[in-house]
């Protein structure tokens, strides 16, 4: 699940209790959950939520009205608990190709069979996965974990696979949301989880062409802070940046939600190395920009682990901006806030703001979590004096970055065009909250799990055009389904606009429901989401943004790129990969 | 006397089975509901199995003020609230939508003419078509129609639990409420009940000729009519302003749509081929995903008696129908006089567009170019609104109330029509007839309006009391009364006579028509176990759909599902009694003689009346014909051998029955249509045509004749 929406330069400062992922990343990380061991949601004693640890703003923090919305929102009962049975002990003995492992303690690469660094490599972050493991319920999981430290280890573990014929399946942050972790159950190899986590270093910093070199295991908010060190700056934010790695975005076409600055990660890349069954893929230059037929970068880019391990890339960097500005708009509803984004992607050359918008944000679900940030005078003056019925709301939050001239500048640009959509500016407190609030919904699963609440969200890119009939029909589509499969209350069913294009945007839905009372809540929760997802595809959206296909999708994949498309793909991995060294059987 | 509710006799129909309608798709889910039906048969429940409860909503207004009524608050809820659209906001969002823009941009480059004129010219159509839905007139309406019904009814029954389905469906998704057509007074019924009970009122498609009423057109369309001319043909721009027009109502959902998708109100009170066009536009916003979803609502209006039936019996005999004018309206004055016993307004279950589309539209197709943009509908859509509509209209029968009139027309009309006017029928003999077809059109599924606490004889003498401009009863005998004409100055012309005769027999017609639907499939296999002389299933059904071909403007059948309607006819034949069905064969039983005549006699008129205009053609040696020629020509040779006694139906004699031969033979690609300018042109393969009919008087054997499916748009 990757929906932490949080400013990094502005959280990071909090953050200066971990450095580095550890080999043993359990010692600091959930297993069977979101994010770090220490931080959770929880309703203490006097029954009233908290945020626990001390990393984020929100740790050690009440949050009120919490308990209200939780209870309100999904009929959940803060007496019908249902806390994970944990038993980390059910993981069946591993399959060990001994000749492979004899080779490879001559290379010196640290490796392990140990049963909880096999189980934390086994999955993602679905909704399945975490209830599964909640539950006690092991699958297949990778039998051995191997730690390359460089390039070049990779280049001898591969190299050892394809020797010994052993199943290698890359792991980056380990926070995919498409079952491209789950080892394929038809998998009779020895299966090799490589964690790329000690691969972690810049390499270089490239001040006259603004680029970076850099390992690809290196997670996000790293690679953020090491830039930062010496003034730089990737932009590159993606939800999950705490914990994901520069390789994972690489293989997913991640996306950040700073890209109307920076770009995409596709734009981001100018060099990547990647190790494969057939050698080591390169460009042999740092240009800019070629003509040289298709460019190789695109079949690596969203590969998702099927072609190789991406070791090594050079990105684009920028300096520190210098200014900063958040910002909030609040929208008499979802309608008026969409032709507002529009609008903007129309008008405000993208150079220097971002916009960012949560739709919907503000139906009372999380109106009650927001408007306990709000002052009461503003929402007073907003409700009562507007006219605007609270219960249609919508917030779009607002980040402007660049030199303080031109930041103030489209600032002003942006709330003009907002006061002709009938947009009211809401403050940059509420900015910076709208931020935050999006941050702390992954944790916040993990506390509607243990009060027998499911939830996940899911995502696509759509031409602005059809931006509101697709938000209305997938919501309406999941309420639908979920009546008919016997969800008792009515289930949480909401979207926001995250990512503006000119041609488009890409739109997130939220779904949650109590599943008391439903003997097989997993499988509910898959035929909804399988419903949502034909109701996307029929109604224009794509298959995947950027959380990409893993196993999750892939049943879709010919229909979204027709069975040329597949034979391409196939073809290039039948070439690089004829063993199918790469076997977690992604995307196609 | 009128109760004030009472129950529909019923044995439960078709559509309204268990299994939800779409799984008629699959044929093995049809197969098991028939075997689910039969079981339903062999229980052998005497009573009806599915009562339904229909209330007089005159009742109330005949004790309480009738501008009270008018005046009552009005408080609807509509689908998702949406706010009220005026007519201002309507015409706006139509005239600046993507759309027209495309379309006015392509006209203007065909025809050389500036974009601002045809964005001119729209308006100009859109001012003529739009409605102005106004609570004030639908009061004015309501107060008005108050005082015509409580003069023409003895009651409209309305069936309550539909009212309340569908005052539950309007809040959930766009409504299209879909009526059939048999009067011109059922114009505004819906409007007038969905008022009465806080339901939000439709805006309804109607023909541009009610437009030109001075004030009634006004008050029309301020009652919610927005006005569509006829014969639009290619007229490019206006049907893009239509359809806009239609799809931009049916996308804000502030209103029901309300659309005859029969297109017209139907002469012989028969089911008529649904048209298409209107159908895509109001299907095309789910299609393209602009809705989640949209509620298709059939109601079935029944009348124990239409106002226009004499006017409709002379317009079928070929005398022009009057012009719809204020002034003719208020002549009809002595119309008003009349009795017309009840009318019957049932309003259907509200079916989900999404789930009927569920495997036949992939609305994916629409994916990868802007959805405003003009484009032909695929084969898959066009198939799709097709089967749909023609679903609406099976729905639409089985949902109508059956009068016991209805079935005497049929047997009067089985007799000798010489006789019938001359000697007359013993009354015994017809009403235990009749009291016999009752059981079989319960068997067959019919909802009959049969009061079941006054004698049957009554019952059958208060039908034809109501019925005294059809037939009258002297001394236990029943005629057919022919209309006297004043004083005449020559002895009329035996020609004169048959037109005397026909008149009365295509009123009776038209009331047989009403329960025609009951007894279609049946009677089709019927005639085809008489034609083919044969047991055998395959060669029975082979005749069947040739049959079904030949017939498919008369029996409307939907498409695609012909061999689940054999099934069904055998399965209902079983049920009479009448065969013994095996794997292979289906052979006579001789309890079952009875049905079988009656059955074949039914479809009898129509073959004897299509033999009549095969023979004129085939023997006129491939010419090209106009409509307009044709058909007196055929109702001469007609009228010559009724004289001449070769021919026993009067049927023949119907523009109607003639217009669709025509149609039928150019399905089977027996004429074609030429297209000319000024008129419509046929070309007749004469040995097609003879081929046609040789196989129906059963001297050639009946092979499938390949026909495309029929998807016009």
């Amino acid at each position: 699940m990757s929906c932490l929406n949080f400013n990094v330069s502005h959280v990071l400062s909090q953050l200066n209790l971990c450095q580095y992922l550890p080999f043993h990343r359990q010692e600091i990380m959930k297993w069977n959950g979101w994010g770090y061991s220490d931080s959770r949601f929880l309703f203490n004693k006097k029954g009233q939520a908290e945020f626990t640890g001390k990393r984020y703003k929100l740790s050690g923090m009440i949050i009120p009205g919490l308990k209200e919305w939780f209870e309100g929102t999904f009929g959940a009962n803060l007496q019908h608990k249902s806390p994970p049975i944990l038993n980390s002990s059910a993981v069946r003995p591993p399959t060990l190709n001994e000749a492979f492992v004899e080779e490879l303690k001559s290379t010196g690469v640290p490796f392990s069979h140990d049963a909880e660094d096999r189980v934390f490599r086994a999955y993602g972050h679905c909704v399945h996965e975490i209830f599964a493991l909640r539950e006690g319920r092991i699958g297949r999981v990778p039998d051995l974990v191997v730690w390359p430290n460089c390039h070049n280890d990779v280049v001898k573990i591969v190299e050892l696979a394809c020797k010994h014929n052993v199943c290698l399946i890359p792991y980056g942050g380990g926070t995919s949301v498409s079952s491209a972790l789950e080892c394929p159950s038809e998998e009779t190899r020895s299966i090799v989880s490589l964690d790329t986590s000690q691969m972690n270093r810049i390499l270089w910093i490239d001040e006259k062409n603004l680029t970076a070199h850099v390992e690809a295991g290196i997670v996000g908010q790293d690679l953020e802070r090491l830039l930062n060190e010496s003034g730089y700056c990737t932009g590159h934010e993606p939800d999950s940046m705490e914990f994901s790695s520069l390789g994972g975005w690489v293989a997913t076409r991640a996306s950040g939600m700073k890209k109307n600055i920076y770009g995409n990660i596709e734009d981001l890349v100018v060099h990547i190395k990647m190790v494969t069954p057939r050698g080591v893929i390169e460009k042999s230059c740092q240009g800019p920009r070629m003509s040289t037929g298709p460019d190789v970068h695109h079949f690596i880019l969203g590969s998702e682990g099927t072609l190789g391990v991406v070791t090594e890339v050079t990105m684009k960097i920028r300096p520190m901006p210098e200014y900063q500005k958040y910002g909030s708009v609040v929208f008499p509803n979802f309608e008026q806030g969409v032709a507002c984004l529009r609008e903007v992607a129309k008008q405000v050359t993208p150079d220097f703001y971002l916009i960012f918008s949560s739709g919907h944000a503000l139906k009372p679900q999380v109106s009650s979590i927001f408007t306990s940030f709000l002052d009461g005078l503003k929402k007073i003056y907003i409700t009562k004096f507007k006219g605007f019925d609270p219960n249609r709301l919508c917030v779009a939050t607002l980040l402007f970055e660049g030199n303080r001239e031109k930041v103030l500048q489209h600032e002003k640009q942006v709330y003009d065009i907002a006061a002709k959509f009938g947009g009211l500016a809401a403050g940059e407190d509420n900015g910076q909250r709208g931020y935050m609030l999006t941050f702390v919904i992954a944790y916040l699963r993990d506390l509607g799990m243990d009060y027998y609440v499911m939830g996940e969200s899911f995502e696509t890119s759509v031409p602005w055009d059809r931006v509101l009939d697709i938000c209305q029909n997938v919501k309406a589509r999941i309420v639908h389904e979920c009546k008919e499969r016997g969800v008792q209350f009515t289930p949480l069913s909401t979207c926001r606009v995250t990512q503006t294009y000119d041609a488009g945007a890409c739109v997130y839905f939220y779904f949650g429901f109590n599943y008391r009372g439903l003997s097989d809540p997993v499988h509910v929760y898959e035929q909804v989401e399988h419903a949502a997802r034909e109701e996307i595809l029929a109604n224009g959206g794509s298959l995947s943004h950027h959380h990409g296909v893993g196993k999750l999708r892939k049943e879709w994949m010919s229909e979204t790129v027709s069975n040329v498309g597949i034979g391409m793909l196939k073809s290039v991995k039948d070439y690089v990969d004829p063993n199918n060294i790469f076997g977690n059987r992604n995307l196609f | 006397m009128v109760v004030d509710s009472y129950k529909v006799q019923r044995v439960k129909p078709m559509w309204k089975c268990l299994e939800p309608v779409f799984s008629r798709m699959t044929s093995r889910g049809q197969l098991h509901r028939l075997q689910k039906r039969s079981q339903h048969r062999a229980s052998g429940r005497a009573g009806p199995e599915h009562d339904e409860e229909f209330v007089d909503i005159l009742e109330e207004r005949r004790r309480s003020s009738d501008l009270g009524h008018a005046l009552r608050t009005f408080n609807p809820h509509p689908y998702r609230g949406a706010p009220p659209c005026s007519t201002a906001d309507l015409n706006k969002a139509v005239l600046e939508s993507q759309y027209l823009r495309y379309v006015a941009k392509e006209i203007a480059m065909e025809t050389g003419s500036s974009e601002e004129d045809v964005r001119e010219e729209a308006r100009g159509i859109l001012e003529e078509m739009s409605q102005n839905l106004q609570l004030r007139f639908i009061r004015l309406m309501g107060y008005t129609l108050t005082k015509v019904f409580k003069r023409l009814f003895t009651g409209i029954f309305v069936n309550m639990e539909g009212l309340g389905t569908l005052q539950q469906a309007i809040q959930e998704a766009p409504v299209i409420l879909m009526p059939n057509h048999r009067s011109y007074v059922d114009f505004l019924v819906i409007s007038y009940i969905l008022f009465t009970y806080d339901i939000p009122v439709p805006v309804i498609a109607a023909g541009i000729p009610l437009a030109g009423m001075k004030m009634v057109g006004e008050i029309l369309r301020r009652s919610g009519a927005f006005f569509i001319r006829r014969a639009i043909g290619s007229d490019k721009l206006y049907w893009a302003v239509l359809s806009e027009y239609v799809k931009t109502i049916v996308r804000k959902g502030y209103a029901p749509m309300e659309f005859y998708v029969e297109g017209l109100r139907s002469r012989t009170l028969k089911s008529v081929t649904p048209k298409l066009g209107m159908m895509h536009m109001v299907l095309e916003p789910y299609f393209k995903s602009e809705v989640f979803d949209i509620t298709l609502v059939p109601v079935s209006i029944s009348y124990d008696r239409v106002l226009e039936e004499s006017l409709l019996a002379h317009e079928l005999l070929g005398v022009p129908k009057p012009k719809e004018s204020t002034a003719g309206l208020l002549k009809a004055g002595k119309v008003l006089q009349e009795d017309y016993g009840t009318m019957h307004v049932n309003f259907g279950r509200p079916l989900s567009v999404r789930q009927l589309c569920q495997g036949k539209i992939n609305r994916c197709q629409y994916n990868s170019a802007p959805r405003d943009l003009p484009q032909k509908p695929t084969e898959e859509a066009q198939a799709c609104v097709s089967w749909l509509a023609h679903l609406m209209v099976r729905i639409q029968d089985e949902g109508s109330v059956i009068s016991p009139w209805s079935l005497m027309a049929c047997l009067l009309l089985q007799a000798p029509m010489a006789v019938l006017a001359e000697e007359g029928l013993p009354w015994e003999r017809l009403a235990e007839r009749t009291l016999w077809l009752r059981r079989l059109a319960l068997d067959c599924g019919a909802g009959l309006n049969w009061p079941g606490q006054t004698p049957d004889s009554d019952v059958m003498s208060s039908a034809v009391a109501l019925h005294r401009s059809v037939v009258y009863r002297r001394a236990g005998r029943v005629y057919l009364l022919q209309q006297e004409e004043p004083a005449r100055k020559r002895p009329i012309s035996p020609e004169e006579a048959v037109m005397r005769i026909a008149t009365a027999v295509l009123m009776l017609a038209s009331y047989r028509n009403q329960s025609l639907h009951v007894f279609a499939r049946p009677a089709l296999l019927a005639t085809a176990l008489h034609i083919t002389k044969s047991t055998q299933r395959d060669e029975l059904f082979a005749c069947f759909c040739f049959l079904q071909d030949v017939f498919s403007y008369e029996f409307i059948l939907v498409p695609g599902e012909l061999s689940q309607d054999f099934e069904e006819a055998c399965v209902l034949l079983e049920k009479c009694g009448a065969v013994h069905i095996s794997q292979q064969e289906v052979t006579l039983s001789d309890m079952g003689l009875e049905a079988l005549s009656f059955l074949r006699a039914l479809i009898q008129p129509f073959i004897d009346s299509y033999q009549v205009m095969f023979r004129y053609l085939s023997e006129e040696g491939d010419p090209v014909l106009t409509e307009k020629q044709l058909v007196p020509a055929v109702r001469n040779r007609a009228t010559k051998l009724i004289l001449s006694g070769e021919l026993r139906t009067y049927e023949a004699l119907s523009s109607d029955t003639l217009k669709n031969a025509l149609s039928a033979l150019q399905r089977l690609e027996a004429v074609t249509k030429l297209r000319t300018p000024e008129q419509n042109e046929y070309k007749v393969n004469s040995a097609a045509v003879g081929r046609i009919g040789d196989i129906l008087s059963g001297t050639i054997p009946p092979q499938m004749l390949q026909t495309t499916p029929d998807a016009r748009l």
